[in-house]
């Protein structure tokens, strides 16, 4: 952790919006920090736009307190907007443009050096030639790698990138990340928003689960699988000619139509389980240890969330 | 003021590439040409100036082309940004939401001038050309003409922003916007002559007829261009203009007016809008 991780960039306390009788958020409080990665993780519809929408000012908290780089970012000159950088869900630009026009017009917004463009353009990938081109022209990945381009410019301190890598291929998606990463070590804080954890890759090192407008979980992925005690699957293959095992004790083992064995058992008794298994390895054909994925972890805090 | 030059220049911009410029420019070249020599061609040398004839006739162009130009160029401005999702990435850039509207407005405006100026320019080029003895006074009254037709369509841009402001779908917006421009140039007018014509005997107050003249932008305009001079023996307006108490100075606010109320509007509606 480098020394700017404790400077608060975003600050939410008990926000809340009401759409026309819908709360599209409930009670939201957060503070994000420089230099931070977070994924704001939840399904479609659960509130994470427009969490995002509260940060940009483009929308007022019903009830709550936003506040960006120490500022009110729906109020004022908008500042603040200057050191923000945004791509929307499924980003579209003006497609008689070209890239670099366009590139242009939101640098100009922004009162960056055009000059800047152009090292843009080779940060996100988009190759010169592409870049003179109408944006009508542009493949889905071409159209992101402009949107991350123009969130990037001016080297701003909070990058809000709503469902940055959907419809991305991997290739893409591991550059797309690669820049966060570099990005992250000059200290900005970066939001990510996706339906699903597994979309993240263990890239965030904080991860804010919402449902239905409610947080129901903020911390990083170790602490979270904590929290959760999710219990580990083993599953054992026996050797020809063994039946029965001793140590499968109780009912907590099931055999698969493949014939093997399985159970679950928490973090507390995996050790001990694991070797009494393989203290005579010669009974066993096959053994498989499945951590909890990231998608076990979130389906545990959303269904979590209805108790209680 | 820099952003809304820069929206400006983006849709200046935009409207080059795909087009919009060089078309309504064509087009109303192209009509204002054949309205300038076919026009004149049926009164011969009856010692009308042929630059009076062709005031009139571009001016009965204006009121047809131009609110339609202006309309189309306008109701999509806003609401066709949200739907097409360039409009949140817009707003979360460091401007205000007046100046987005104001930015479009002077880009459209912009183009809009260009085509009429440039437009109804070559037509008097040609006439200068042809017909070299056409007075000053006529030639004032065709630059009038000519700078009023660009405030007419400035009137209708600013309706058409209201429109794009309030509409939830470009669709919708479209249609509304077909509609006033129906409402304006064609129902308006016959609603107004069947009136008048039902009225008959009885005077219409000339108050009344004042108000229903400047409540119609496209009337004041006819009005400002029609209702003096040698246009107005040509054009049929006397009538009409010899009853009212509206000086130019008076149909220009009034034309003003009608733009500066919608778009001081459309900034109000929008800037509440949520995205």
């Amino acid at each position: 952790m480098s020394a700017t991780a404790e400077i608060a960039t975003v600050e939410i306390t008990g926000a809340s919006k009401r759409y026309n009788k819908v709360d599209a958020v409930r009670d939201v409080g957060f503070t994000l920090n420089a230099g931070e990665t977070i994924a704001l993780v939840g399904h479609n519809g659960a509130g994470k736009t427009t969490l995002i929408k509260l940060m940009l000012g483009l929308i007022r908290p019903t009830t709550g307190q936003v506040r960006v780089l120490g500022e009110d970012p729906a109020r004022g000159d908008f500042a603040v907007r200057q050191r923000l950088g945004y791509l929307p869900e499924s980003v579209s630009f003006h497609l008689a443009l070209t890239g670099r026009e366009t590139l242009a017009f939101y640098a100009r917004l922004k009162r960056v050096d055009l000059e800047s463009t152009d090292t843009l353009f080779e940060r996100v990938g988009l190759a010169r030639e592409a870049a003179n081109r109408p944006v009508r022209t542009y493949s889905k990945g071409m159209r992101q790698r402009l949107g991350l381009a123009q969130a990037l410019l001016g080297e701003p301190r909070i990058l809000l990138l709503d469902e940055p890598t959907s419809g991305l291929d991997p290739a893409l998606r591991r550059s797309f990340y690669d820049l966060i990463t570099d990005l992250r070590a000059l200290g900005t804080t970066v939001l990510l928003s996706s339906h699903a954890l597994t979309e993240l890759e263990d890239r965030a090192n904080r991860v804010i689960i919402i449902n239905r407008g409610l947080k129901i979980a903020d911390g990083t992925l170790d602490e979270l699988r904590h929290i959760a005690q999710l219990p580990t699957q083993i599953s054992v293959r026996l050797a020809e000619g063994i039946d029965a095992p001793d140590f499968i004790n109780g009912s907590a083992w099931r055999r698969t139509n493949g014939g093997a064995w399985e159970t679950n058992i928490g973090a507390a008794d995996k050790i001990a389980l694991l070797r009494d298994l393989t203290a005579e390895p010669s009974r066993l054909a096959a053994l498989t240890v499945a951590e909890p994925t990231l998608d076990d972890l979130y389906a545990h805090f959303l269904s979590g969330q209805n108790k209680p | 003021m820099t952003n809304i030059l820069i929206i400006a220049r983006k849709e200046i911009q935009e409207g080059l590439r795909n087009r919009w410029v060089l078309a309504t420019t064509l087009l109303l070249a192209a009509l204002a040409l054949t309205l300038s020599f076919l026009g004149g061609a049926p009164t011969g040398n009856v010692g009308v100036n042929k630059l009076d004839i062709v005031i009139v006739s571009l001016s009965s162009l204006t009121i047809f082309l131009v609110p339609l130009i202006a309309l189309l160029l306008s109701h999509d401005a806003i609401v066709g940004e949200t739907e097409r999702g360039t409009m949140i990435l817009l707003l979360s850039y460091p401007l205000g939401r007046s100046e987005v509207i104001f930015g479009k407005f002077l880009g459209h405006l912009a183009i809009l001038a260009f085509a009429t100026l440039f437009g109804y320019g070559v037509a008097a080029a040609a006439l200068a050309v042809s017909s070299p003895d056409i007075g000053l006074e006529s030639w004032r009254s065709f630059a009038s003409m000519v700078g009023s037709s660009v405030l007419l369509g400035a009137v209708f841009l600013a309706i058409g922003y209201f429109v794009s402001t309030l509409a939830r779908e470009r669709s919708t917006a479209g249609g509304i916007a077909i509609g006033i421009w129906l409402f304006f140039v064609l129902i308006y007018d016959m609603a107004l002559l069947g009136g008048l014509v039902a009225a008959r005997g009885q005077t219409v107050p000339p108050m009344l007829l004042d108000i229903l003249l400047v409540a119609n932008p496209t009337d004041a305009y006819r009005l400002l261009n029609l209702g003096s001079g040698s246009a107005s023996a040509l054009s049929g307006m006397s009538g009409i203009a010899g009853h009212t108490g509206l000086s130019a100075p008076v149909l220009l606010a009034a034309l003003l007016l009608w733009t500066l109320v919608p778009l001081g509007l459309s900034t109000l509606v929008f800037s509440r809008r949520e995205v």
